[in-house]
């Protein structure tokens, strides 16, 4: 394109053919051939898509972190986006993004926190995983994991589909307990009650997703990308397409690609490149699958 | 009278979990060069009263200013260092004044390195050298005053966790009364030495609405600028009325609001608080003088209002009546040493009529009394 921009000089005509040979863009009106407004903002959208794709892949991660959680809270979005970059990052790197809020924002990030999900029943969870700094070591002790596990079940059976998420021994646990020792807690839930402890979190989704993204991360990612790419995903699906992309291309994306292709049974790029185009796809693509 | 150490050490068996720091200490075996025999060693005395050729006469003085020049650490490894070569292994008995003067006027800098380098010359732990001398309260106070901030932060909590009552304050005192660098060091030594994290333990041995007050506290990390938002000092001042007037201490907003608003915030709520229904928050929350939980309550706000005047009183209630609570006057005068030992030392004057010192004097006795006064005297 920007090479036309100088051969073309003081020749309209070119020009002209080139308007005329783009008829998604230009439809005749007349005697001029005139912009389609529908695909100019389709083409601001996907442009304007590539540049927060780039933008995004360029900050540091904690300042990333926090601005992501700042647009989540002030915007009303669902407490996911929260819950993700809180179970999801190193405890290192929460701290960061924390004290990256605080710098941007002149709050913490568990007072934002706490005042916007203030009457929501999730809100002892939501501000208990961000403020977690968790052992990161593998030590994990057995009797503990199993009493907890224990607890967990006797939690799921008296809530009776009830306030599972209001439950304190429940938040207790997620909030605090390493994840190596919830891992460990989960395989015990398992071995003890026959099921998934995903499975009995039915209709909590707060809690639901903690889980999902404590213990296995990456099956989350993949069930995230996945729901960005069905048909008629909303505007915030298909955000989690550049989001996870972005921040997961340094950290676990073998791995996403891997849970996708188990799950789904096809690759992601594939996936990805017949739903995105031109730029954004490339760009996409290449965080994806890498070198 | 003295309280057991026991419930500062659990495992007689190894005190390393009090003594070691995090990095495994070097296996350095004693330089040959360097050592005499017990025996041909100066005697300590002697020791303090000539300096060493060519080190400069300051270094000597147990009030040396504080310098973490090259020159000044050559001095602690020489004449601290050979102080404790001869306290620690001279099988002569201990001598606790060299122990006093020696870690009782070092900063915290000075003191991890003189830690650092007793650890690299003499491959043990100074603090497990130490413990195996001296015991009872003079110990206590030895071992949590020779530890970094943080790390005694961290002992103190795990110890408080353990043994955790209502109305037991380290815990908010360590969260509310440290900045938000010191309680995040302070986690982070925790998760280093006890290999869980701090949240962690404070919630499985905590019960009960203490649990929602101080899980929170402790993992708070607050915004540390002076920015206020008046309004909304003004409406939380009004919502903190409201929930207790119907003694709703517990509800969620008011834990929200402790735990969560940074603290130029929290003054501001408080003192919009005081203006508008015309007297401290504090005197709303003394209407059950049992009550613990309202204790604790009072704690957090007076650890953030006014902490010189909340450490006083808990070292006056230590002194006060018969016997001591030597735990809380260590805590006390340890923790505060480097921060605002001074204001609470006037705070003590101003409202008992008897400087501190001369209190605890009065009240304590032995090494464990000359140790305080001499953390007391640093100022």
């Amino acid at each position: 394109m920007v090479a036309a921009l100088a051969n073309w000089r003081r020749q309209p005509e070119k020009r002209s053919g080139f308007r005329k040979s783009f008829p998604g863009l230009f439809k005749q009106h007349g005697v001029i051939e005139r912009c389609e407004d529908e695909y100019m903002l389709h083409l601001a959208a996907e442009f304007s898509r590539f540049k927060n794709l780039m933008v995004l892949w360029a900050m540091h991660p904690w300042e990333r972190d926090a601005r992501l959680a700042h647009h989540v809270l002030h915007q009303a979005h669902p407490a996911a986006i929260v819950v993700e970059v809180a179970c999801t990052r190193s405890a290192e790197e929460l701290l960061g993004a924390r004290k990256a809020y605080m710098a941007l924002f002149h709050h913490s990030l568990e007072e934002d926190v706490a005042y916007r999900a203030k009457d929501k029943p999730y809100c002892s969870l939501l501000v208990g995983l961000v403020s977690a700094y968790r052992y990161e070591g593998p030590k994990v002790s057995d009797d503990t994991a199993k009493a907890e596990a224990k607890a967990l079940g006797a939690a799921v059976k008296s809530a009776g589909g009830g306030k599972l998420v209001e439950n304190e021994e429940v938040v207790r646990i997620l909030t605090t307990r390493s994840k190596p020792h919830l891992v460990q807690t989960f395989k015990y839930y398992k071995e003890l009650h026959g099921k998934y402890i995903e499975e009995d979190l039915g209709s909590e989704e707060a809690l639901r997703e903690a889980v999902q993204c404590l213990a296995t991360p990456e099956r989350y990612f993949s069930q995230v990308m996945a729901a960005a790419l069905r048909e008629g995903a909303d505007h915030h699906g298909k955000e989690a397409l550049a989001r996870v992309a972005v921040t997961r291309s340094d950290v676990d994306m073998d791995g996403i690609r891997a849970a996708y292709q188990e799950q789904f049974g096809a690759k992601l790029e594939d996936a990805v490149a017949g739903s995105a185009h031109g730029h954004f796809k490339d760009a996409l693509v290449s965080l994806i699958v890498g070198k | 009278q003295k309280r057991a150490i026991h419930s500062f050490t659990p495992r007689p068996v190894s005190r390393s979990h009090i003594a070691r720091t995090a990095s495994d200490p070097r296996q350095a075996p004693v330089p040959d060069g360097d050592a005499q025999g017990p025996l041909q060693r100066p005697g300590p005395r002697r020791r303090l009263r000539q300096p060493p050729q060519g080190l400069p006469r300051y270094a000597h003085s147990p009030l040396s200013p504080p310098r973490a020049s090259a020159v000044w650490r050559g001095a602690a490894r020489s004449s601290d260092l050979s102080g404790f070569f001869s306290v620690c292994l001279s099988g002569w008995g201990t001598n606790e004044a060299l122990i006093i003067s020696i870690l009782g006027h070092r900063d915290a800098a000075q003191r991890r390195a003189i830690r650092k380098h007793y650890a690299d010359t003499y491959g043990e732990e100074l603090l497990r050298s130490i413990t195996d001398e001296i015991s009872g309260d003079f110990e206590r106070a030895v071992i949590l005053w020779t530890l970094d901030p943080a790390e005694r932060d961290a002992v103190l909590a795990n110890e408080t966790a353990k043994k955790w009552h209502p109305g037991n304050p380290v815990l908010v005192e360590i969260a509310c009364a440290r900045g938000s660098k010191q309680l995040f060091a302070a986690r982070q030594a925790y998760h280093d030495r006890f290999k869980r994290s701090l949240e962690e333990d404070v919630a499985a041995h905590v019960t009960g609405d203490f649990r929602k007050l101080l899980v929170p506290l402790v993992s708070s990390h607050r915004y540390e600028g002076p920015e206020v938002n008046t309004r909304l000092a003004h409406s939380e001042a009004k919502l903190l009325h409201e929930k207790i007037e119907h003694k709703a201490y517990g509800d969620d907003e008011v834990i929200r609001i402790l735990t969560t608003r940074s603290k130029a915030q929290l003054l501001a709520t408080f003192n919009n608080y005081n203006d508008t229904f015309g007297h401290p928050i504090t005197k709303d929350l003394k209407a059950d003088p049992k009550d613990e939980f309202l204790k604790t309550l009072r704690a957090v706000i007076r650890c953030f209002t006014c902490p010189d005047r909340y450490f006083e009183k808990v070292a006056r209630l230590a002194i006060a009546g018969n016997g001591t609570d030597e735990n809380s006057l260590t805590r006390v005068i340890t923790t505060r040493a480097e921060v605002d030992l001074k204001l609470i030392k006037e705070a003590y004057q101003k409202r008992n009529s008897v400087p501190l010192e001369k209190a605890v004097a009065g009240d304590t006795s032995g090494d464990y009394e000359s140790m305080l006064l001499a953390l007391l005297g640093k100022e």
